[in-house]
């Protein structure tokens, strides 16, 4: 009885064995691991049909990478592409919701709980209604199967959320800050930049990333604004290649869709190491 | 510099905070402004400060009239009760800050820093962030920030009421020190008597928007005009007795307790009246006996504290040398010298 209970290093709680939860675990996730094993193996592999094992190493699929197919665009365009339409998307609602966040957060301004109320309404609203509406007014002024019009389109429709959040964020900056601020002489432009702003860091590096990664992924509204081979996106391109139903070929279709992925995982693990890193402002009364 | 308010008036929205109020600050005086929460004295320093427009009246620093001017324009250095240092910036930058928004040249900054660092003790520690610093440090920085370009009025917003009781007594006189060296016009704003006794020139008492008196604390503490005013300065604070006059006396309860008071002749007999007794007045000197029970009693080292229950039911509080031969519940006949009680009439006046 008189035995103290021996702690293992690294080890957070050893009194029951967790052998049994991660058998568990590692069960129901099977199915998961099997499809992007396979979805990797395919892209590198051919079998034969109705078998599960590969039976020949092959890059061919991967060919796409250095030989344009007939009938669709450039990949290394598409990847451009892709990356311009997330960069300005991320770039707009970074830049509009950070002072608008600020603006319904802090200043007086005239209409500002209808904006208020506006943005929570536009927020919730399912922007793929508009979708022909937008389509009809992209045509007309001449910004249809551009990126830009796209562009602005999928950035507008991510406002709300992103002045919404940032909105949140500025609220809980103290106000002492941007008092000590303005009697030490800044403007209050200058208040907001260089103190303000700086408080709320992590939350524009997640609203930032947030932004990227649905303009990255986004199929709709490329695929109805901006389908033109010029302007294709990664996925309106892999959806192409599915539709396609002369050439059909499900190893390319998913090596393509293997090359979407990589650039989000990089993402991931660069930020999230950062993410863990950021929090290092905050004020402390 | 002389800080004036002429007709101050301050409202949000219906509300009324401060109704034509006029005071009057020195050039290089500090002022307290005394009162318990939601009395306005925020509100007045805000105003100040510019950070609050006033709603009506003028505000004027020395001969300029500064009512229409933002904070940016007003030269005054502001410290917060929270310190309000900008987390992410070093201490040199924080002290730097309203020199770098001034387009000051960075040497000159570093500069204008290290001195400013120096006078308030913190040199060693300007590559720190605010949140590596004690209580203390900050508090020191955010002095160091208020004073760096040489602000016209320097203003305090309960700066020691985040500070522990040993702090607080170093910054007490730390902050009068450099409110003296510098030659500076002050205001403090406070709601702790002992803080504002101690450190400043005069003091402005305050109550529901109104101030209910100027002067300095020792006039103060000797002379209240109100029992609001006697009952906020003092620790341990002073005890009011309700009785009536009679015949030029104050009579506690039926056939209770009589005192012959000066004051007191030529109040109608019957009036309804409050008698306020510090601590100091009651167990040592003076010549009217006062018979009662001790119920409480409390050591401060040097000296000990009872709390007297009389036979009508009231307390009074005593303050005496350290003695070991009274304990709770021992009947005690102590003398009360009624010269120095203050009368005051049932609204709080003093007769």
């Amino acid at each position: 009885m008189a035995e103290k209970p021996q702690i293992s290093s690294g080890m957070a709680s050893a009194n029951f064995s967790s052998l049994p939860v991660i058998l568990l675990l590692g069960l129901f996730s099977l199915p998961l691991l099997v499809m992007y094993a396979y979805l990797f193996i395919d892209t590198i592999s051919d079998t034969e049909v109705g078998s599960l094992i590969p039976s020949e190493f092959t890059l061919r699929h991967w060919s796409f990478l250095w030989e344009t197919k007939t009938g669709k665009p450039n990949i290394w365009l598409v990847t451009l592409n892709t990356f311009i339409f997330a960069s300005c998307i991320t770039g707009v609602v970074l830049t509009v919701s950070s002072m608008a966040g600020y603006v319904l957060s802090r200043l007086n301004v005239p209409a500002r709980g209808f904006f208020l109320a506006g943005v929570m309404v536009l927020h919730a609203f399912p922007s793929v209604t508009l979708i022909i509406a937008i389509f009809i007014v992209l045509q007309w002024i001449g910004l249809y199967n551009s990126l830009i019009g796209v562009i602005l389109v999928k950035a507008a429709v991510e406002l709300p959320l992103g002045i919404w959040l940032m909105k949140g964020f500025y609220d809980t900056v103290p106000w002492e800050i941007e008092m000590a601020g303005t009697v030490d002489g800044a403007s209050r432009f200058t208040v907001w930049r260089r103190l303000v702003l700086p408080q709320i860091r992590p939350a524009v590096m997640a609203l930032g990333l947030f932004s990227f990664l649905t303009g990255w992924s986004e199929f709709i509204m490329p695929q109805v604004l901006a389908p033109g081979a010029k302007v294709q996106v990664l996925s309106v391109y892999l959806a192409s290649l599915i539709i396609d139903d002369n050439n059909f070929d499900f190893g390319t279709f998913k090596a393509v869709g293997v090359f979407y992925v990589v650039p989000v995982l990089i993402l991931y693990v660069f930020f999230q190491k950062h993410l863990m890193n950021i929090y290092g402002g905050g004020s402390k009364g | 510099m002389r800080i004036l308010l002429d007709k101050f008036s301050k409202s949000f929205g219906s509300t009324k905070i401060i109704e034509d109020m006029d005071l009057e600050v020195g050039s290089g005086e500090m002022l307290a402004l005394l009162g318990p929460s939601g009395c306005g004295k925020s509100t007045t320093l805000f105003a100040v400060c510019g950070i609050h427009r006033p709603t009506s009246g003028r505000i004027l620093f020395g001969t300029r009239d500064v009512t229409d001017l933002p904070s940016q324009e007003r030269n005054v250095g502001v410290v917060f009760q929270s310190y309000a240092l900008y987390p992410h910036m070093t201490v040199e930058e924080n002290i730097g800050f309203p020199l770098m928004v001034r387009r000051t040249a960075s040497a000159d900054i570093k500069k204008q820093v290290a001195d400013i660092a120096d006078l308030v003790h913190i040199g060693d520690l300007l590559g720190r962030r605010p949140a590596q610093l004690s209580g203390g440090q900050q508090q020191r920085v955010a002095l160091a920030r208020a004073l760096i370009r040489r602000p016209d009025v320097l203003l305090l917003d309960e700066p020691l009421a985040n500070l522990d009781a040993k702090l607080r007594l170093e910054m007490r006189s730390e902050i009068r020190r450099l409110q003296k060296e510098t030659g500076i016009t002050a205001i403090l704003v406070t709601h702790d008597q002992v803080e504002a006794m101690s450190m400043c020139d005069r003091i402005a008492i305050m109550k529901s928007g109104e101030i209910v008196q100027i002067a300095t604390p020792s006039e103060m503490y000797k002379d209240p005009r109100t029992s609001f005013v006697a009952s906020f300065l003092g620790n341990p604070p002073i005890s009011f007795l309700k009785g009536r006059a009679q015949q030029g006396a104050f009579v506690l309860g039926e056939n209770g307790l009589r005192l012959p008071i000066a004051a007191l002749s030529g109040i109608p007999d019957g009036t309804a009246l409050s008698l306020g007794v510090r601590p100091e007045h009651f167990g040592t000197a003076g010549g009217i006996p006062v018979e009662g029970k001790v119920v409480f009693a409390e050591t401060q080292g040097r000296e000990n504290l009872y709390d007297v229950v009389l036979p009508d039911g009231s307390v009074l509080r005593s303050i005496q040398p350290v003695r070991d031969d009274v304990k709770p519940g021992d009947s005690v006949r102590w003398n009360l010298d009624s010269a120095s009680t203050f009368v005051f009439a049932e609204d709080g006046r003093r007769l």
